[in-house]
């Protein structure tokens, strides 16, 4: 027989038993509804999580000098790790690809003062990139000027509080303040800004890196950040980092290189499990639904036993009686996936008109397994109140009116 | 042409075996008009599957056409059903979904007749019993005259050589029951071999073979 006379068969037997039929196709549809509005949700706290996590600098990448052996390997053998240059980070920019940005750090904890007033607080050497970097505003005159990394002038950029306790809130720009025994004119403040990785930035004082080194008598780098171009070249940049470090310090890898990748890596993976979990409660339902058609189908078939006894003797064979029972399982399921996702994606479109913020989706592999899960569901629940109906003796099922 | 050769039919109730069949010898030979008669329980129906491959013989051969047809699967029984036999039961069996056209229609879909086809062998089978006016109506819309000449064009449609009637008209009154003799006879007439299980001495003496049957022997000497 055809399968569109198995389907129009199935089709009319189901519309023998309408509301039974309308029951279990709402209960499969209630289930993948859950499945996939649940699933949406959760994909959308991942994105949402994990989109602001990204502008916290996934494209980022850190250079520490000297080797930390996270995975917990043969320790380090062999003499004092190199020194992480000035000349090191000016190599980077020059010779790696696809770096927007670079700046070198330098930290030292100097006394600052103005005049009679002085602090004792972290003084940080970088260059103008670092500004972008760490998306900081200056709140007046400006921040180091861009040139070469080498090349440091006596100018320094102020915190709030340094501004506040220093200077009584009086505009620094063009004065003098001593950090140590040297001299720096003022010639920015920047914008509050809080405590940022360890360092409260609004209570610091930022000079030229070169300087720096001097002022601490610095041979090497507290560390190097680089902004990628984007976060899909991290990897590559990355790789090239390594390759000219190690080209520069004699075939030794001898600095640690860390992006905020596996923070992101661990978001999604704890997102990712969420998901799932949130899917698994929902296909709970998806088989409470299954249960609900196989039930239906056992109705069916032993409201049909006569019926049955009759496509026996016809000559219906009991693979064909399998099937035409499995069409209609599988009917109802399709019913239920397809109402079940069209409400879904309703309700996922409110929830994103109401809770913009979270930016609910559903992926499409949610969709596709959803429908072949509701397809399956009806199948596998189907089977054995098919098998049940082919099974039966006609003689017996004849006997019955 | 129909051969019994020693057929015993037993059914396990419990701890008893129940006889239904003890050792059938029978004959009929093709175009035949046969009526089973004797007793309620004398095992008529049983003998009746048995010749239709709706029911398998405990012990013995029954050959159909020559060819041994006790070793066959239920698949291929299945396909014997759907071709060379056609069965009219007491109570017509109608599926109560389907209008007379579908129910006729029935064993054509599931032996796979072109949709075109069918419907063109539903009208004659429908013609041949004199309810093409009826074709729409539902079972619960006709009588039971109507209904058991659906079920006889029901069951002859797949065009096959035996047909099998138990009770045909057991179910109804004196004037639709000599109706649907008259119809099954006049297939008898066109060839098809009819075997009808009845209670009626009438029917029985319009056969051309009687077959009486007692507690699962047969006690004439095959009319
Ligand atoms: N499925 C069965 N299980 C047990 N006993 C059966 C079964 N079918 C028939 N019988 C028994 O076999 C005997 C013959 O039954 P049947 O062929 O239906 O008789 P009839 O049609 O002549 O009234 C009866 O005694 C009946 O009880
Ligand atoms: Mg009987």
């Amino acid at each position: 027989m055809s399968p569109l006379d198995l389907a129009l068969f199935a089709l009319k037997a189901l519309r023998g038993h309408r509301l039974r039929s309308v029951l279990s196709t709402l209960g499969v549809a209630i289930g993948v509804a859950s499945v996939v509005l649940l699933t949406g949700l959760g994909e959308g706290a991942r994105i949402y999580v994990t989109g602001e996590l990204a502008t916290l600098g996934s494209n980022l990448l850190i250079v520490l000098p000297g080797k930390v052996e996270t995975s917990g390997g043969l320790p380090l053998i062999g003499g004092v790790p190199h020194d992480l240059t000035l000349a090191d980070a000016e190599a980077i920019r020059r010779r790696v690809a696809l770096v927007t940005r670079l700046a070198p750090i330098t930290v030292g904890q100097a006394t600052v003062s103005c005049g009679s007033l002085n602090r004792h607080i972290p003084v940080l050497g970088t260059t103008s990139d670092f500004q972008e970097i760490r998306r900081l505003r200056v709140a007046r005159g400006e921040f180091l000027p861009p040139g070469e990394i080498d090349r440091g002038s006596p100018v320094c950029v102020v915190g709030t509080k340094v501004q506040r306790e220093l200077f009584a809130g009086a505009n620094p720009l063009g004065q003098t303040l001593r950090v140590g025994e040297w001299r720096f004119r003022v010639i920015g403040v920047m914008a509050p800004k809080g405590e940022s990785v360890g360092f409260d930035l609004d209570d610091i004082v930022i000079i030229p890196v070169a300087t720096a080194m001097k002022v601490f008598d610095q041979t090497t780098l507290f560390r190097v950040m680089i902004e990628a171009n984007s976060y899909e070249v991290l990897g590559s940049v990355k790789g090239q980092v390594k390759e000219v470090m190690i080209a520069r310090h004699g075939g030794e890898e001898d600095i640690t290189l860390i992006t905020q990748d596996s923070v992101l890596a661990s978001f999604n993976k704890i997102f990712t499990a969420l998901t799932l979990a949130l899917a698994g409660i929902a296909a709970i339902s998806l088989t409470v639904a299954g249960i609900g058609i196989m039930n239906v189908m056992l109705v069916s078939v032993s409201e049909r036993t006569s019926e049955i006894g009759l496509m026996k003797a016809v000559g219906v064979t009991q693979r064909q009686i399998v099937l035409a029972f499995l069409a209609e399982a599988s009917l109802l399921s399709a019913a239920g996936g397809i109402l079940g996702l069209i409400t879904a994606q309703v309700l996922v479109r409110l929830s994103v008109q109401f809770l913009p913020d979270l930016p609910a989706q559903v992926p499409d592999w949610a969709v596709m397994s959803a429908l072949f899960i509701a397809v399956g569901v009806g199948l596998v629940f189907g089977v054995w109140p098919a098998r049940r109906a082919s099974k039966l003796d006609p003689i017996q099922a004849l006997a019955r009116r | 042409m129909i051969a019994l050769k020693g057929v015993s039919r037993e059914f396990q109730v419990g701890d008893e075996t129940v006889h239904a069949l003890k050792d059938i010898d029978l004959e009929i030979t093709g175009g035949d008009y046969v009526a089973l008669m004797g007793p309620s329980g004398s095992g008529k129906s049983t003998l009746l599957n048995v010749m239709g491959c709706l029911d398998r013989a405990t012990r013995g051969a029954y050959l159909l056409d020559g060819k041994d047809v006790t070793g066959l699967s239920e698949t291929e029984l299945a396909l014997v059903r759907r071709h060379r036999i056609g069965f009219v039961f007491q109570f017509f069996h109608l599926v109560p979904r389907l209008d007379a056209a579908g129910n006729v229609e029935l064993p054509m879909v599931f032996a796979g007749v072109q949709r075109g086809e069918r419907r063109e062998r539903v009208a004659k089978a429908l013609d041949s019993v004199g309810l093409s006016h009826r074709a729409r109506h539902r079972p619960n819309q006709l009588s039971g005259g109507e209904r058991q000449r659906v079920a006889i064009a029901r069951a002859v449609v797949m065009g096959p050589s035996i047909l099998l009637a138990d009770e045909p008209t057991g179910n109804l009154d004196t004037h639709s029951g000599r109706e649907i003799v008259e119809l099954i006879e006049r297939m008898n007439a066109n060839g098809l071999t009819l075997v009808v299980v009845t209670h009626d001495p009438a029917i029985g003496r319009r056969a051309r073979k009687t077959i009486a049957m007692r507690d699962g022997l047969i006690v004439n000497g095959m009319g």
